[in-house]
């Protein structure tokens, strides 16, 4: 049981040393951006399903429990990334003209 | 199981910030500052290291995770010595993040040497540029946003300003140091603002979580869950420290990496 955490808590350090490293090396590399974003996100996906389902141990639960706490957040929350994603880019293309009614 | 319930509603809300965040940071994308840039120092060391500090934070988190698993295992064995044991490590553990937080704030609020302008319209700020491997700033040059006018143009992001036209910038503008809710060293407050919410928010829950955990280990030292015969009480609040640690987990890679 034990060996289990020390290795999952292992594993996540490796991760996040991975990560900084990656930041570190290509974050100014214009080419890498869409890598870099996509694996960082793909990795941070990783190390919070290793929390939440070992060290919260909702591994172990019953499936309809699993699927109560779980399916409502991705569903809400895939709809949330995917409104912010597509208005940002069609702000972003605006912005100019509201600058003057925010002051930004 | 309402535990669960609170976490999942808690997520929403980090969610909704984060997203917000998102939202901005790619709204002003060709302005923003690289976190790489501006998280450069560790405690007792007088160089940069980008994120070296940050690093270690999250290490801190997730090792006091660690430790909390552990303790709710000993519970489940009702030993009580070990629970203990284990707690007082997820304790100090998650007073080592708030203290390190309030370090990162302390730096950030305190600004660096050289301090960049604010120009006279009190919202554009005029930086000095700064070669992102080295560290070192460029005398005599500096970067102002465009798109200052409100005028859709193709250009996008940072022009350099150099010689005549930035002593006649810096005459009007006032020197600025750090970054605080009015105004940020760093380029564009709005990530000032998102910076000390999103962080302040999920401090507050380290906090509160820390202090959760101190009464449940007074609890536990007073042999409450003896008489009771389980230790459901540690595994509760065990929960609720691990989602602290997920949240950073998320916090730490939209704010620090993206």
């Amino acid at each position: 049981m034990r060996k289990k955490f020390m290795m999952v808590l292992a594993l996540l350090s490796a991760v996040t040393i991975v990560e900084v490293a990656m930041g570190m090396i290509w974050s100014r590399d214009e080419s890498m951006a869409t890598f870099l974003k996509v694996s960082f996100i793909g990795l941070t996906l990783f190390k919070a399903g290793y929390i939440v389902m070992i060290f919260m141990h909702l591994g172990d639960e019953k499936k309809s429990f699993k699927m109560i706490i779980l399916l409502p957040y991705f569903i809400l929350i895939g709809y949330l990334i995917f409104i912010c994603l597509v208005e940002a880019l069609y702000v972003g293309g605006v912005r100019p003209g509201l600058e003057n009614y925010f002051g930004y | 199981m309402m535990m669960w319930f609170f976490l999942i509603s808690d997520a929403f809300t980090f969610s909704g910030l984060l997203t917000a965040y998102g939202f901005m940071r790619h709204k002003y994308e060709d302005i923003w500052p690289t976190a790489g840039d501006v998280f450069t120092h560790f405690p007792f060391y007088d160089g940069h290291i980008e994120l070296a500090y940050v690093a270690f934070m999250t290490f801190v988190l997730i090792a006091s995770s660690v430790t909390m698993v552990l303790a709710v295992e000993a519970g489940h064995r009702m030993n009580k010595k070990s629970v203990q044991f284990w707690m007082i490590l997820t304790i100090i553990g998650g007073a080592i993040f708030v203290g390190s937080q309030a370090w990162e704030w302390y730096h950030f609020i305190h600004g660096t040497k050289h301090g960049a302008y604010l120009l006279e319209d009190g919202v554009t700020v005029m930086r000095h540029k700064i070669d992102p491997h080295t560290h070192v700033i460029e005398e005599g040059t500096f970067l102002v946003p465009v798109n200052r006018n409100g005028e859709l143009t193709e250009e996008s992001g940072f022009r350099e300003v150099i010689g005549n036209e930035a002593v006649a910038m810096k005459a009007t503008a006032t020197h600025i140091h750090g970054a605080n809710l009015r105004h940020n060293e760093y380029g564009i407050p709005l990530f000032a603002d998102f910076f000390f919410f999103i962080t302040g928010f999920h401090g507050f829950h380290v906090f509160s979580g820390v202090c959760i955990n101190f009464i449940i280990f007074l609890m536990v030292v007073e042999g409450k869950f003896e008489k009771t015969g389980h230790y459901e009480m540690v595994e509760k609040s065990g929960l609720y420290w691990h989602f602290v640690d997920l949240v950073w987990v998320f916090v730490f890679t939209f704010f620090y990496l993206l």
